[in-house]
């Protein structure tokens, strides 16, 4: 299947032929930029391809949420920010949103409706859940990831700000893993240190770095793979795996991949 | 004799619910230096977090010991204090044991039953005492917990303890005085307090009329007090924690409030037509005192019993931060006790020079916030910390331009390139060449 090609059409284009699409992707700022997540966008876009969805991105005419700026404080830009995008998503007159961050997801969801941007939003963890109970992506008996030990990380923006706690987790069962938890998971899980904005600065002065605490705890489970569904999450988690030098025995990887790897796309 | 004991009760009444009144004037005035912000959506939601989470102690169980012993302290306090009308009752009229012979056998049922829960209370607070003085908990020991919230949460439990003892002490010597003087209302043998009477059985009867009439004045007396106390202290909380529940935040906890003033302003400057109704004086834009702050905020300052569940899940302050969710609520209590008392004497209130920004919380705490919400959830009363850190950062970054510089690098990378860091926008669509050039 990976020989296929794989399309990714932008909305623009979808428009030009007057069509439209079952999914926007909203792929996001990390999705766009980071060199490690961009490989998530990738997965989630052959995922896409081979499942057959129809589905476009805005490409070059996204922009960030405003996200880290409203929980900043900084109330004007996440405003201008959430206008500017607004009045690109209502002029496509889009239906459905997917992405796979957590942040987008929930500004777009929760944010956006009070400054007239009303969309349905799926995060990708509950999407890739849907397209397996749906039978859309066929999951294999005993594929790669049988008896491996995966524990995910709850991103607290899906997870305790959105409810969103079981379709990660079904996710990743039907990778036929062992799937183990760390101590304080679900909606007492520990944040990755990157939200809030966090991700864009040092950390204040204290005696450990978040990351680091939430990756010893990972570490415990003794888990060979972290799970996670949030670009955030990802560096963060990754940066810890670093640092306690570990990077070796233990992949830090986002849902999409895993199912992508599971379907050898 | 019993017409200067009525007298003396009414006096020590009316004193009592005075002063008691006067707190709770003033608590009044302290929460409406807050906003008014619009209480709006479902109130049937609003009454069922009240049922579940406030009288049901619903998420106080997430932690199964401490909400145990808890839950018969509350169970204690609510149904004991039905024997307090008989108290007050008969301290006014001059009565015993009013409700006696109006309830019958029921009587003894009932004394029975407030004795079990007496005693249920008095072990609660003995293993809470232990939990926090011997045991030493973490979180009644962090940064914030200084000389007086450390001793306000042990001087609640002392007077409970006492209170209790009162209660069993004066019906064991009432028992007593049953068997030597019929006039005295039968409640049968009372099973807890029973066995305190060998201890009193060799006192002459009128050392027992003392001591049971003492500890009668001790009991209700203590009461009074403590409910005048209460309004000076954390234990606030039980009456707050109720109206808490009903104005706490509904809908998903992710969602930041809107800031309509902005929207109208960014509106007018994209050129999409500012709403019709002017919206009043903007006012400041986040918070940097309590009157900033919106009155369910205010409230909740006063609803925080200090227990600090907060602030052992905050992964900021776990890793060592000085951020503390439990301490952003105790210091808007403190600055609004602060300005309230300012007020009541004259003096500048709100203009004293000080603000809870800079001068309660500093800039180092609430920049340590990663917006996890774990405090929020944490909350066994749906108090939320994450709100008011929130208001403090929109006034820094809106009124000050006083963010982290790195904070402000990533303002600019989203004015000029669209995305929080310095890429160009140009390249946003980059990341697909790879699929482009494979197919």
């Amino acid at each position: 299947m990976s020989e296929e090609s794989n399309t990714v059409p932008t909305m623009a284009e979808m428009a030009a032929k007057n069509e439209s699409p079952e999914i926007l992707f909203w792929v996001g700022c990390a999705g766009s930029f980071d060199d490690r997540y961009k490989k998530v966008t990738i997965a989630f876009v052959k995922i896409l391809n081979a499942v057959g969805i129809k589905f476009a991105v805005l490409g070059p005419e996204e922009s960030c949420t405003g996200d880290p700026a409203r929980r900043a404080g900084n109330e004007f830009l996440f405003q201008m920010q959430a206008m500017s995008n607004i009045t690109v998503l209502n002029g496509y007159n889009i239906k459905k949103i997917v992405t796979a961050c957590p942040h987008c997801f929930n500004t777009i969801k929760n944010e956006y409706p009070e400054l007239g941007g009303n969309y349905e939003m799926v995060h990708h963890s509950t999407f890739l859940q849907q397209l397996i109970d749906e039978g859309r992506i066929k999951m294999k008996e005993g594929g790669a990831f049988k008896g491996k030990k995966i524990t995910y990380h709850d991103s607290c923006y899906l997870g305790r700000a959105n409810g969103v706690y079981e379709a990660p987790r079904k996710v990743l069962e039907s990778l036929d893993a062992d799937l183990v938890e760390m101590k304080r998971n679900r909606s007492t899980g520990l944040c990755c240190g990157g939200g809030g904005a966090q991700m864009w600065k040092e950390p204040e002065k204290g005696n450990k770095d978040i990351n680091v605490e939430r990756t010893e705890e990972a570490l415990q489970t003794g888990a060979t793979t972290v799970a996670v569904a949030c670009p955030f999450c990802l560096t963060m988690m990754s940066d810890g795996v670093k640092n306690k030098e570990k990077e070796n025995e233990v992949v830090v990887k986002d849902l999409a991949e895993l199912i992508a790897e599971s379907q050898g796309l | 004799m019993a017409v200067v004991q009525q007298i003396l009760f009414l006096i020590t009444l009316i004193v009592a619910i005075f002063f008691i009144w006067k707190r709770i004037v003033r608590i009044k005035s302290n929460i409406q230096l807050g906003r008014q912000t619009p209480i709006n959506g479902n109130k049937a939601a609003r009454w069922r977090n009240v049922l579940l989470i406030a009288f049901g102690q619903k998420k106080m169980f997430k932690r199964i010991i401490p909400a145990f012993l808890h839950f018969w302290i509350y169970a204690g306090f609510i149904i004991i204090n039905l024997e307090v009308l008989e108290f007050i009752l008969d301290g006014v009229l001059g009565t015993h044991r009013l409700f006696a012979p109006l309830l019958g056998s029921f009587y003894p049922l009932l004394m029975n039953f407030f004795e079990f829960l007496a005693v249920a209370v008095l072990i609660s607070c003995i293993v809470f005492l232990i939990r926090r003085n011997v045991l030493r908990v973490k979180r009644f020991w962090s940064a914030e917990m200084t000389s007086w919230p450390r001793l306000d949460g042990n001087l609640i439990l002392v007077i409970e303890i006492t209170l209790m003892l009162a209660i069993l002490t004066m019906n064991a010597s009432d028992q007593l005085l049953q068997l030597r003087n019929d006039h005295y209302a039968q409640t049968g043998r009372l099973f807890f307090s029973s066995f305190l009477m060998p201890l009193f059985d060799g006192l002459n009867t009128s050392t027992l009329i003392v001591l049971e009439r003492s500890t009668w004045w001790f009991h209700i007396v203590g009461i009074l007090g403590f409910a005048l106390y209460v309004t000076y202290s954390k234990h606030l909380h039980i009456f707050l924690a109720f109206p808490n529940t009903y104005f706490s935040k509904l809908g998903p906890k992710g969602h930041i409030d809107n800031m309509p003033v902005v929207t109208n302003e960014v509106k007018s400057m994209l050129g999409l037509g500012a709403t019709e109704t002017p919206l009043g004086e903007p006012g400041r834009f986040g918070a940097k005192d309590i009157n900033d702050l919106s009155r369910v905020n205010l409230m909740a300052a006063y609803a925080c019993t200090e227990c600090g569940r907060c602030t052992s899940e905050c992964p900021a302050n776990i890793t060592g931060k000085k951020l503390s969710p439990r301490k952003v609520m105790m210091d808007t209590r403190d600055r609004m006790e602060e300005v309230g008392k300012s007020i009541a004497s004259g003096g500048p209130g709100l203009q004293d020079g000080k603000s809870l920004l800079g001068d309660y919380i500093t800039k180092e705490e609430i920049n340590a916030c990663t917006t996890c919400n774990a405090c929020v959830e944490a909350c066994p009363v749906l108090i939320n910390p994450l709100d008011i850190i929130l208001e403090l950062r929109r006034y820094v970054a809106m009124e000050e331009s006083g963010s982290p510089a790195q904070w402000n690098s990533m303002f600019q990378n989203i004015e000029t390139n669209f995305a929080p860091w310095k890429f160009s926008a140009s390249d946003r669509f980059n990341w697909a060449n790879e699929l482009k050039s494979k197919s």
